[in-house]
């Protein structure tokens, strides 16, 4: 019987198990950021613990920066200022490396590890965020925590987990143009509900996923915690080993090809059972929008929006001023949202500007694209990317988690409308109780920025 | 801070008050304006702020404000809660506000984790036990319950149902091991011994 990465992966890290039946697991990487590690911190001091691995722990600050060009330190916002000082103590006195607001490589912590290299497939990975989901993109196991077992794996590097069973998505054939690798996630968990993966890791393939470059995988990923499942992977192949080749953190080499083969042997076996298996038709899917306050309730843009069959679904559209039945293209748009680690790489940022090229953002619109890291924002930069938003009126901000929750200066106000290429719709995510998100692909907020609505991005693509 | 859990968790008896609705998010319970902060401390008051603000404006009573509710120390909830954000400060919240246990459908799995880590149980009823407590806490506000993970119950009133929890879960709290650092801590040998064999640790040019 053949095994899965998922079973390969936690053996290979496992370390006893514990005498309540929870398995003790090694976490090979750990990141953290400003947000949810200073507690973290505390609590070590207050136990007398030391870092138990200070080299296998990466910070970057990327939640509460400011994203205007030149926002320097000492940040204006005290308390944002207060919580990277505190980042950077901690990370001195317990000797982690650390990526700064000033460190060409700072940006959001899953588009930086990726990049960087330090992402790797076999690997375990936490941090203290619930996208960590998306470095399975590379075929790693990486779980999303909270700030005690942030405490947990400085002191001890480990956690105490209950294997996860494994759902295998295949998504069939190819996607038309102008559907991303964002509109096939939403549609799974459309499909599937926000709750459906609770307890389940989900291994994606299928020839669309496949055909998929990294930064794909990783959007199919990192929105894999959306469908419920704290772990989304995909086996590693060339196309992953063509990524980390030359990368900063990655074997070099004679180390490459050894390490290509010991990444290799955690591919899924070819007669591995599954725990349960979904096939969605990836040709049949159209771009998506969510209509609701949760990313389960989303439909294509040829849609019309549902009529609310339950309370908590009549509470979403009631939030989101929209009714039962109306077609969900035409709604006008305030604020256009590209950035986030779901969407804030490069392709991302392409995907959108090929849409924005000599196109005007409608009168009515706030649009703001946030490059996901210092290296995407120069990469998009070099090849004139940042001319296609600036001409066509999208700001050209500095990066960082941004208007995804809003930690710092970027939020809605009142009730505005955002199409986000972000993550989650909940009430108040946006950093306006009253504000509403609707969640889209990159380009698909190209296009309701332009057209001051949501619309269907496929026949700008054709114009 | 005095009585935060600590040791031995056996059984949590208390007021109960009960939050309706799926997929009950951790936005809802911390909104992200809150986690601007270097500690968890304070965070107790803004449990539900929003929701809570939004009921008011429309007249009605959100069931934290509820003067009848407000010793609650067991919440009912409904499917999937705590879903989305992994930010502790979310059960972190709930503790400081006096929760000391969950009863629901089912929990988000790192929800779930983080509440286990601070000596909250988040223990599983099914969908038609959860309508009826929730009926039963709606219509008798105030109402003392008890969960008991020894016998696996809860009781409500004079109702007792069945509760669910993984089995390494029940026993983390029966044993006191929930905060587990100590635990991973007790054979660091083990732990170093597992790094020297990931070539991704150790080095791949010794595994050629």
């Amino acid at each position: 019987m053949g095994q899965t990465l998922f079973a390969k992966t936690w053996a290979a890290h496992a370390v006893r198990t514990l005498r309540t039946g929870r398995v003790q697991i090694l976490v090979g990487l750990h990141f953290i950021h400003e947000v949810t590690s200073p507690q973290a911190f505390e609590m070590l001091r207050a136990r007398g613990c030391r870092v138990a691995f200070p080299d296998r722990t990466v910070a970057t600050l990327d939640h509460i920066v400011p994203t205007t060009a030149g926002a320097g330190r000492p940040f204006a916002d005290p308390i944002a200022e207060a919580m990277a000082a505190a980042l950077e103590q901690n990370c001195t006195q317990f000797g982690i490396r650390l990526f700064g607001r000033d460190d060409p490589r700072q940006g959001i912590v899953h588009v930086v590890g990726p990049e960087l290299g330090l992402t790797q497939p076999g690997m375990t990975i936490a941090c203290g965020d619930s996208h960590t989901s998306t470095h399975g993109a590379f075929g790693a196991l990486a779980f999303g925590i909270g700030t005690s077992q942030v405490r947990d794996v400085l002191a001890s590097q480990c956690l105490a987990l209950d294997p996860l069973r494994v759902r295998r998505i295949v998504f069939s054939g190819s996607p038309s143009d102008g559907v991303s690798a964002k509109d096939l996630v939403l549609a799974l968990i459309g499909r599937l509900g926000v709750n459906a993966g609770v307890a389940f890791a989900y291994e994606y393939g299928g020839e669309a996923v496949s055909a998929m470059d990294m930064e794909q995988r990783m959007t199919l990923c990192n929105m894999a915690v959306e469908g419920g499942a704290r772990v989304g992977y995909v086996n590693p192949d060339e196309t992953t080993f063509r990524y980390l080749e030359g990368r900063p953190f990655a074997p070099a080499g004679n180390d490459f090809a050894a390490a290509c083969r010991w990444w290799t042997s955690f591919r899924s076996d070819a007669d591995a059972r599954f725990d349960d298996e979904v096939l969605i038709d990836a040709a049949s899917v159209e771009p998506m929008v969510t209509w609701g306050t949760n990313p389960g309730q989303v439909i294509p843009v040829t849609g019309r929006v549902p009529s609310p069959v339950t309370p908590d679904a009549e509470a979403s559209l009631e939030f989101m001023g929209l009714t039962g039945g109306q077609p969900i293209a035409g709604t006008p748009v305030d604020v256009a949202f590209i950035g986030s680690c779901t969407n804030g790489r490069l392709s991302d940022l392409r995907d959108a500007a090929r849409v924005a090229r000599g196109r005007r953002v409608h009168p009515r619109v706030r649009a703001l694209v946030v490059p996901g890291s210092q290296a995407v924002k120069r990469a998009a930069e070099q090849e004139g990317v940042d001319r296609v938003f600036v001409d066509a009126g999208f700001e050209w901000r500095a990066p960082g988690c941004s208007l995804c929750l809003a930690m710092n200066a970027d939020r809605l106000a009142g009730n505005q409308l955002c199409a986000s290429s972000s993550n989650r719709n909940f009430k108040g995510r946006q950093g306006s109780p009253t504000g509403r998100t609707m969640l889209m692909s990159p380009a698909m907020v190209a296009a309701a920025a332009i057209a001051g609505e949501v619309c269907d991005v496929r026949p700008l693509l054709r114009a | 801070m005095t009585g935060m859990p600590a040791g031995r968790i056996t059984r949590i008896s208390g007021t109960a008050v009960a939050i309706r609705g799926d997929d009950l998010d951790t936005d809802r319970i911390m909104p992200a304006r809150f986690l601007r902060a270097l500690t968890f401390e304070g965070l107790g008051d803004h449990v539900f702020e929003d929701d809570r603000a939004a009921s008011a404006a429309r007249g009605r009573l959100h069931p934290f404000d509820d003067p009848r509710c407000s010793a609650a120390s067991i919440l009912v909830v409904n499917r999937n809660f705590g879903c989305g954000s992994s930010r502790e400060h979310a059960p972190q919240g709930l503790l400081r506000r006096g929760i000391r246990a969950l009863v629901g459908e089912s929990f988000s799995e790192i929800f779930f984790g983080n509440a286990t880590m601070l000596g909250m149980p988040c223990v599983m009823v099914d969908h038609d036990s959860i309508a009826a407590l929730m009926d039963t806490v709606e219509r008798q506000p105030g109402i003392a319950a008890t969960i008991d993970l020894d016998t696996m119950t809860i009781q409500a009133g004079s109702r007792s149902t069945g509760i669910g929890l993984p089995a390494a879960v029940r026993e983390a709290f029966l044993d006191g091991t929930w905060d587990g650092t100590g635990l991973l801590l007790e054979r660091f040998v083990e732990v170093e011994r597992v790094a020297e064999r990931l070539p991704y640790i150790s080095g791949f040019r010794s595994q050629d």
